[in-house]
């Protein structure tokens, strides 16, 4: 069974004119171990999908449609109450600035010591010492001493390891990570990525990475899905989405990526830019910027269907002439 | 015009039931204070027309002549309530007014100056801000009203008087401003369309002007607005006190102090319907700057 | 002369002053506290060209760019535009134009209060290139046409725009002067991949069509690879290789700068998995003695923490590292 089951899931925004759909009709599924990238630009719906799940959509934001099921269990409609017993416990949560996760008045120690020991059964002896090797198995150096610290006694690197430690301390089941790497350098993006990665598989716990950073998703996801204008356009193996997109936009902004390996002339760009919820063109939302729209494309949306190794949401080669 | 009709900014004013009750309000303060000498009953520095016949007359009363009611009463010299405290709030919204476009006009300056130059400057200009914000505004105001007072012959001082109640109101009023302003144009000094217009060697008096300007102007509304609130309390305060403004050009606040007077002999109406005036004309601006300020501010909501 | 570069640092450093307020340092009996953010700086930046400069946060990146346009200056060291001393030449509103900035966060960088066709005008009226209102007018529209925007966009306000079309602003804007040189600080990095496409192309083709020279600062290696004809990799305030950039991409050769290549992830990569790397960039305030990269370096030895290394030419690559020179800095 899936850890998590997303089913058609809408994120709507009411306002004075109208109704804005920012996630329109996701679905996804993510098993044990596994790492799903959820990958688009600004104003894809990504972030709004995680925070759906997670149940912290920013008001007015409502969850207009669809289901989520962790392990087999509704959490949609859950009371605000029940799911906050599920954030820390079952689901653990990174973002992109370690500091939104990090209270600034506590040590490091006291902060993994009271995640751990409000959600699992441990002495404070015995969560002072899971405490300590969290440290140390998020690279840490000297633990033991650093465990007394405050979150600014530690670097913008650091403090992101503390808050994946953070996030894993109670033993969730599913991590969602939104944008984790996006405010590290290069040189420590790796790091974070790399650790990410094994924690996920030796401990068959399910992450959702959410980024806009294709060269982290290539590094560090199993699956990929790629949204675009609230929708999921192409979802598939990583290596199948990365090699031979067949969505035109995932294909486009594959090629639109300047590439150290293989430098090019001139880069192939995409023109134009994703549209505002309010205006989300009829028919495939993708299609006003699409090369090879034809007229099917711009009055009927397309559903994600089987494409040789990937699913994809397009109307190309399905029977037009 | 259609843009501006249908922008968030007036969408929410108009779902808010206080800002447009408390701007309803106030243009019905403002309009009768502009348009007092054609709707008040009578002109109540027109001796002629002020009958003493009439004097201390309770609310609803008909005049001696009989071609007419006293609303809201008259004083003991028979003028008119109404009327006086129509004239009344002209004198109060424009020494509120004056004092804050005078506050407005030094803290702006002072705060630009200071948040854009910094340094040595910055640091003179706002401990001079933090002495004068250790004063009570009432108090600095009775303070510079007093030297003023003291400096100058008495034909003169009268003469000055609006000029220097103005003055002394305004005075305690620009810290708060010259604060704000030194705040924000500290953030946008650092912005990169400041930068950009550095590099092309924007002068930096032009810099501050055209480009800082424009952008830190929205606190100060809030606080103007605020500011005049407490700038037409503080004048009724010190008229009130006895060093506002002359008897002859009475605002609210002189129309307490003489309604005051009286009313422990029963003549209720000559302190409270001017009192009455003042409160909502302050409450009226305070909601309306409250709003604003909320509406400014899209963290808070 | 024709051989002299548009632009070039001469041994620059600068230091910011990031001391507490005078109050607390007089009151808690601290001394001054420096960030020397830009350490010995050289380089010659020729007509025509694309020099980047790359690097993690805190490098100086950012700060040599603010040196070259003469938002600051330098403490030691001399800065030349078009042979001339930075502020002799800035000085001067015919030198001064030649040069313009273009910044990172495309909301910042244009004032919200202006419409696009003041903001893009503000160069014009400023060095009086206009005769007029209706031939500033029209100077405005090719501007806006140049960098792909519609002649009705100028009459709108900043906050209309998306991130990518303001940036195409802030190059119209750049431009308005007829510059030479135009120093770009991560004028891609806060756009999303497929404007980023858009942007760095049009940034060629201005290139191309106008001869400009370019100073283009970004922390992303795969961009600066894309955009550069030279490339100076900076840690703490130093180049510490810098040369043509095709040398510098197939081999680099000091530990930083095959540091930096090999984290960089390439969702196409050729290349097997990256090398965890191990450390952070230490406290600028407080840099390592010797060779600064030294703490991080998998070849450091006791004269890389005593002594700073001076340049060694290797080709046509300047590279400060003991190890290139002592011939230890092979590639494995």
């Amino acid at each position: 069974m899936p850890v998590l089951s997303v089913r058609d899931l809408v994120v709507e925004f009411p306002n004075r004119r109208g109704v804005a759909r920012a996630v329109d009709g996701v679905s996804f599924e993510i098993d044990p171990g596994e790492v799903l990238g959820l990958v688009g630009e600004s104003g894809a719906g990504k972030s709004l999908t995680g925070a759906a799940i997670v149940g912290l959509l920013p008001p007015p934001g409502r969850i207009a449609g669809g289901a989520i099921l962790l392990d087999g269990e509704r959490i949609d409609a859950l009371p605000p109450h029940r799911m906050r017993a599920i954030r820390g416990r079952r689901i653990g949560m990174i973002f992109q600035d370690p500091l939104t996760a990090l209270n600034p008045l506590f040590t490091v120690g006291q902060q993994l010591i009271e995640t751990m020991r409000a959600h699992l059964p441990l002495s404070h002896r015995q969560a002072r010492e899971r405490a300590i090797a969290w440290l140390a198995e998020v690279g840490i150096a000297a633990p033991s001493m650093r465990v007394d610290a405050y979150p600014n006694a530690f670097s913008g690197g650091m403090r992101q390891r503390v808050a994946i430690a953070l996030a894993l301390c109670a033993e969730p089941r599913l991590v969602i990570a939104d944008e984790p790497t996006t405010a590290l350098d290069v040189s420590i993006q790796a790091q974070i990525v790399a650790l990410l990665r094994r924690l996920a598989r030796e401990r068959g716990t399910a992450i959702l990475l959410i980024t806009h950073d294709m060269g982290v998703i290539a590094e560090t996801a199993d699956r990929v899905a790629v949204m675009y204008a609230g929708r999921i356009v192409e979802i598939g193996s990583t290596r199948a989405v990365i090699d031979s997109p067949s969505h035109p936009y995932a294909d486009g902004l594959m090629a639109s990526i300047p590439s150290l390996d293989r430098p090019v002339d001139r880069l192939r760009q995409i023109d134009g830019a994703m549209p505002r919820l309010d205006a989300i063109p009829a028919g495939c939302a993708f299609h006003p910027r699409c090369p090879s729209a034809f007229d099917r494309c711009r009055v009927e949306r397309p559903e994600l269907r089987d494409v040789g190794p990937t699913r994809s949401a397009c109307w190309l080669g399905q029977g037009h002439g | 015009m259609r843009d501006w009709l249908d922008s968030d900014a007036v969408h929410g004013f108009r779902t808010s039931p206080i800002a447009v009750l408390s701007c309803l309000l106030l243009w019905l303060l403002i309009g009768g204070a502009v348009l007092a000498p054609w709707i008040a009953p009578q002109n109540p520095f027109d001796l002629g027309r002020v009958s003493l016949m009439d004097s201390s007359q309770p609310p609803m009363s008909p005049a001696a002549d009989g071609d007419r009611t006293y609303f809201l009463g008259t004083d003991q010299q028979g003028r008119d309530m109404l009327s006086a405290i129509l004239y009344g709030l002209r004198v109060s919204l424009l020494v509120g007014g004056l004092a804050v476009a005078f506050a407005v006009v030094v803290g702006v300056t002072i705060g630009l100056v200071s948040g854009y130059v910094g340094g040595f400057v910055d640091l003179v200009l706002m401990r001079i801000a933090d002495v004068q914000l250790t004063f009570p505004a009432v108090l600095t105001a009775l303070l510079v009203d007093g030297s003023i007072r003291a400096a100058l012959p008495r034909s003169v001082h009268d003469s000055l008087q609006l000029h220097v109640v103005v003055f002394s109101i305004g005075i305690s009023l620009w810290p708060s401003l010259a604060r704000t302003v030194r705040g924000s144009t500290m953030v946008e000094r650092g912005k990169d369309y400041v930068l950009a217009a550095r590099v092309i060697g924007v002068p930096s008096w032009r810099v501050a002007l055209t480009h800082v300007l424009p952008n830190v102007v929205g606190p100060v509304m809030v606080i103007a607005t605020l500011g005049l609130g407490m700038a037409i309390l503080a004048e009724a305060t010190l008229s009130f006190l006895g060093v506002g403004l002359p008897a002859s050009r009475p605002s609210l606040g002189t129309l307490i102090k003489y309604g005051g007077d009286y009313l422990y002999s029963g003549s209720w109406w000559m302190a409270a319907f001017p009192g009455l005036a003042l409160m909502l004309l302050v409450l009226a601006i305070n909601l309306l700057g409250d709003w604003l300020r909320d509406a400014l501010t899209p963290g808070l909501r | 002369m024709v051989d002299e570069p548009v632009l070039r640092f001469d041994a620059v450093s600068f230091q910011f002053d990031v001391s507490g307020p005078w109050l607390q340092r007089v009151v808690g009996r601290e001394g001054r506290r420096t960030l020397r953010a830009v350490d010995d700086v050289s380089f010659a930046l020729p007509e025509g060209t694309t020099l980047s400069l790359v690097g993690e946060s805190g490098c100086g990146k950012s700060t040599v760019a603010r040196l070259a346009v003469g938002l600051y200056r330098p403490d030691g060291g001399a800065i030349h535009f078009e042979g001339q001393p930075l502020d002799v030449a800035r000085a001067q509103p015919a030198l001064r134009r030649q040069m313009s900035m273009i910044f990172q966060d495309p909301i910042a960088s244009l004032n919200p209060r202006w419409r696009v066709r003041s903001i893009i005008g503000e160069p014009i009226r400023l060095f009086g290139l206009a005769a007029d209102a209706s031939a500033l007018r029209r100077r405005v529209d090719r501007l806006l046409e140049q960098v792909g925007l519609s002649i009705g966009d100028g009459d709108r306000f900043p906050h209309a725009f998306s991130g990518g079309q303001r940036q195409r602003i802030s190059i119209a804007r750049a431009l308005a002067s007829e510059p030479r040189l135009l120093v770009c600080d991560e004028p891609t990095s806060a756009l999303d991949v497929s404007v980023q496409a858009q942007i760095l192309n049009l940034m060629r083709d201005l290139q191309r069509d106008l001869g400009l020279t370019y100073l283009f600062i970004s922390h992303n290696l795969a961009v600066v690879r894309h955009m550069s004809d030279r490339v100076g990799v900076m840690y703490l305030g130093r180049i510490v290789e810098q040369g043509p950039a095709s040398a510098i991409f197939a081999t680099p050769r000091h530990p930083y700068t095959r540091l930096l290549l090999d984290a960089v992830p390439d969702p196409r990569g050729l290349r097997p998995s990256r090398d965890p790397v191990v450390g952070e960039v230490p406290d600028p305030v407080d840099p390592p003695g010797g060779c600064p990269f030294h703490p991080r370096c998998p070849l450091a030895t006791d004269r890389c923490r005593m002594e700073k290394p001076a340049y060694t030419a290797v080709g046509a690559v300047q590279v400060a590292c003991h190890a290139v020179a002592e011939g230890r800095g092979a590639i494995a």
